[in-house]
């Protein structure tokens, strides 16, 4: 019997994980892929945001910008690359300055740290490269960029090192409450007993929590579709660039990233296919058009990769994070839309404290190890380096020649907690194949070194969930043959 | 010190290195990233290698074989599994710094006199052109499915539809019937291909293998693993038309939409680039914007013919030795040179007449197929130097001019290279 299982391994319920796993409790996570942050976590703009968006008195205007300050000290802690560069909403004519005005008092209102507003000439000595139309911004410090994978994945890989269980491919089909209290949770691969249970199955939450009673919410997938832009156009803009929210929408944004390259997007679309990732052209031209509106000097043929993540939108305006009336050990984190990713870190330590209040008993673990380190080559000093190769040569030699990432690197990727175990895990723990070639070079290596160092024949190697094979076998054998179709 | 670093170990890079050994130069060092020289020949298995330069047809392997061969015979130093990280130009003429990682010699900064950058080209993604749809497992870029072939030994897929007619997906067309998998189709966006009119018929029409030109995917479908894909016609504004949708079922998607010459070293070391070649700027001895720094191969411009890639870097190599043993000599006046009407871009891009050793031979490619053309070299004064007449003119081959020195005596730049086709 657990203490507690948490449903999902996104950054909220890493997040959950990683807050609840400094207690002295029985903590499994139950996770339907085969990697962590495999839902909205990987795919969405990458932002810490300040927090003057959501309306004051709201979870989200208080969950952001409390995770936000946390955000910092926990980057720091389990070494996530983090930037805390700045955001600017721009208004792109007069007439969306008091729009600014109003963004200004809503983040005073929330808490915001520093909020300015800047006039023309402060706009453009800021960011040269916007619309000459652009007649103020907002300027908010606290905002940042992130890696939001590498974010989920740092609070997940120390959840696990202090104890809690990982199990991966546990898509959960079932929940029964116990007579005892607690509950019965039935995944594919084993039931799972448990005294309290965390919902934060992003998009699936509301079906997760079907499994229980009819839940009161509905989530209302909302797809956004993004350009990431070759690190040679990343000095384009200095700080994360919004549109002013307008009649047309939210706009769309452009940012650096943490990874040094350009981030543009996203669209909002209705989407009733809640893993539909996949993009479109006339997504993708709202983005270039939208965009281009307040930053007019990107140069589209500069993407090196296109993609689409589906937020978690629910039928309400906050996010929901309650018990369950009936079964209070039960608490939802869901509905986590945007500033989800901003907000985790909050949402984790609440739910730990929604727990204790449900009864849960909290007593700080004896050790609880808060610190990670991870090893990138590019980062070291030449002495570092040359000191780590002659420990382990596979430091010095580069396999992802765009981002610099060596085999050394690739291997650390494929060991540890929460290891990874196809191209893209790897990708988002250590880049290889992140770069402007997008794997055209790194890609055949990086598939054979999985296959080594995981001992799998090549066909059985990954791109991403079961299913996404990479090669159909070894040529010259006839098992590949058009005859075989 | 070395007197001259060559970087990138592929044709570009072993003729440079080579030449440059043979023009005096003794301390030469030639680095390269993988664990064998020979670049992306290697995993070239097909013949048609060397026609011009050996008169006879090799596959690739073997052609970086001659060149290996010629290379050890030489006191070249030859460094492997050798990344270089930077290039860093010396001031005021100081030696120029290369930066280096190996498992076998960690980090290390390795002075030179001279540099010549051989590091050939990369791929264009899906994502440079932005295909929408799925993301599934099994698009590749044609020569990341070349390798995991001819050098893995491992099939990418059983049923593959090929975008773009670049040379590389033609010949993947190719390999993939022969080792058993089904191509449905090649798609072009252009009215026109861009590979070489041998590939065109020995790799698809000998096989039956369908082209589509002025058609293009508009839609990736699959979670785990390419299911089919959508291929619509487009106009001549090269967009899709809407209405004209067919649905491939396939599970691998070839790209063969183009090669960038690779030049992040380049661009990072501050020389010049001319932005139609993605590569450096040069003169007519191959030196970059930075004295010293050299470029040739695909690294500066996308060659059609290994065999021309060698002839550059030939010259290349040679300039270099020519630069170092002279002290650095002057090259006098220069004079631009443009891509004028129907001509993309032209190497070198400028000529130094009072530099020449012999004719000024320049590089370029036209921007659209034409019959029977005629090549005109212009004056700034607007006075015509040269006319060359060509039978037909394509895109997807290089063409090539040899300016004798005498004609660019008393001409004034810049120098226009244009193409215009001769109505009947």
């Amino acid at each position: 019997m657990y203490d507690v299982i948490v449903i999902g391994c996104g950054v909220t319920g890493a997040a959950a994980a990683y807050h609840l796993a400094r207690f002295d409790v029985r903590l499994a996570v139950l996770e339907a892929n085969n990697d962590v942050a495999c839902g909205a976590t990987k795919a969405n703009s990458a932002i810490i945001h300040a927090g003057y968006d959501p309306a004051p008195g709201t979870l989200m205007a208080r969950l952001n910008v409390e995770g936000n300050a946390m955000a910092g000290e926990i980057c720091e802690k389990l070494d996530v690359p983090f930037a805390r560069i700045g955001s600017l909403v721009a208004a792109l004519h007069e007439d969306q300055m008091p729009l600014l005005e109003e963004l200004y008092w809503r983040g005073t209102a929330n808490g915001v740290p520093g909020l300015r507003l800047l006039r023309q000439g402060e706009v453009r000595a800021a960011e040269p490269n916007l619309a000459e139309t652009a007649a103020g911004a907002l300027y908010a410090p606290s905002a940042g960029v992130v890696d939001p994978w590498g974010f989920a994945l740092a609070m997940a890989q120390t959840a696990v090192r202090n104890g809690a269980e990982l199990f991966l491919q546990h898509p959960v089909t079932a929940i029964e409450p116990l007579e005892a209290g607690g509950f019965c949770v039935t995944t594919p691969r084993g039931r799972f007993e448990t005294r309290y249970l965390v919902n934060a199955a992003g998009v699936d939450a509301d079906r997760v929590h079907a499994m229980l009673e009819a839940p009161s919410f509905e989530i209302r997938p909302s797809r956004g579709e993004y350009y990431l832009m070759d690190k040679s156009e990343a000095a384009l803009v200095r700080h994360v660039v919004f549109q002013c929210p307008g009649p047309q929408g939210k706009g769309v944004l452009v940012s650096p990233t943490v990874h040094g390259n350009l981030i543009v997007g996203p669209n909002a679309e209705d989407t009733p296919d809640r893993h539909d990732v996949g993009s479109t052209a006339a997504g993708l031209a709202e983005v270039r058009e939208k965009a281009l509106l307040s930053v007019p000097g990107l140069r589209f043929d500069r993407n090196i990769r296109n993609f689409s993540g589906v937020r978690a939108n629910s039928d309400r305006d906050d996010f929901i994070i309650e018990r369950s009336e009936r079964w209070p050990a039960f608490l939802d984190l869901a509905g986590i839309k945007s500033p989800g990713l901003s907000s985790a870190p909050a949402i984790g330590k609440l739910a730990a404290e929604m727990l204790a209040e449900a009864g849960l008993d909290l007593r700080p673990r004896a050790v609880f190890c808060d610190e990670r380190k991870v090893i990138r080559v590019k980062d070291l000093s030449q002495r570092a380096l040359d000191e780590l190769i002659r420990e382990d040569a596979r430091y010095g030699r580069v396999v992802c020649r765009c981002e610099s990432v060596t085999e050394g690197e690739i291997a650390a990727a494929l060991r540890g907690p929460v290891p990874a175990t196809t191209v893209n895990g790897v990708k988002r723990r250590c880049y290889a194949g992140m770069g402007r070639c997008q794997g055209g070079f790194c890609g055949p290596r990086v598939q054979a070194i999985i296959a080594r160092e995981l001992g799998i024949p090549p066909e059985e190697v990954l791109l991403e969930q079961p299913g996404s094979w990479m090669v159909c076998g070894e040529a010259g054998r006839g098992k590949g043959g058009a005859n075989d179709v | 010190m070395y007197e001259l670093i060559v970087i990138g170990g592929g044709p570009a890079g072993l003729a440079a290195a080579q030449a440059a050994w043979q023009a005096g130069l003794r301390r030469i060092l030639l680095l390269e990233r993988d664990c064998e020289l020979g670049g992306i020949l290697n995993q070239c298995i097909h013949n048609g290698f060397g026609l011009h330069r050996f008169g006879e047809e090799l596959t690739g392997p073997e052609y970086a074989g001659r060149f290996i061969e010629q290379l050890a015979a030489t006191g070249v130093e030859v460094r492997l599994d050798t990344m270089v990280l930077a290039v860093q130009p010396g001031a005021g003429g100081a030696p120029h710094t290369v930066r280096t990682l190996s498992a076998a010699r960690g980090a290390e900064a390795l002075e030179t006199r001279a540099v010549v950058l051989a590091m050939g080209c990369r791929e264009r993604t899906r994502g440079a052109i932005s295909i929408p749809g799925q993301r599934p497992a099994g698009v590749y870029t044609a020569g990341a499915a070349q390798r995991l072939l001819n050098m893995e030994g491992l099939l990418v897929g059983r049923r593959a539809v090929i975008l773009g007619s670049g040379d590389i997906g033609l010949i993947m067309a190719r390999r993939l019937t022969l080792e058993g998998a089904k191509v449905l189709a090649c798609v072009e966006v252009m009215p026109y291909s861009g590979g070489l009119v041998r590939n065109i018929v020995q790799c698809l029409e000998d096989f039956d293998i369908p082209l589509y030109l002025s058609h293009t995917i508009t839609d990736i479908r699959g979670r785990g693993r390419v299911e089919s894909v959508v291929v619509s016609e487009v106009g001549p504004d090269r967009a899709p038309i809407p209405g004209t949708e067919r649905v491939f079922e396939c599970d691998t998607v070839l790209l063969s939409v183009g090669l960038i010459p690779e030049n992040e070293l380049t661009r990072a070391a501050g020389a010049q680039m001319d932005e139609r070649t993605k590569g450096a700027a040069v003169g007519e001895d191959m030196q970059t914007s930075i004295p010293g720094i050299f470029a040739c191969g695909n690294v500066l411009h996308v060659h059609d013919l290994a065999d021309y890639v060698s002839a550059e870097s030939e010259r290349a190599g040679r300039a270099a030795a020519r630069w170092v043993l002279s002290g650095g000599g002057e090259t006098g006046g220069a004079l631009a040179l443009c891509a004028g009407e129907g001509v993309g871009y032209t190497v070198p891009q400028t000529l130094h007449p009072g530099a020449l050793e012999g004719p000024a031979e320049v590089f370029f490619r036209v921007r659209s197929p034409m019959g029977e053309a005629h090549i005109t070299v212009t004056d700034g004064a607007g006075r015509q130097l040269a006319r060359f007449a060509r039978p037909r003119l394509a895109p997807g081959e290089m063409e090539h001019i040899a300016l004798p020195q005498k004609l660019l005596e008393g001409a004034c730049g810049p120098l226009t290279v244009a193409a215009k086709e001769v109505r009947a």
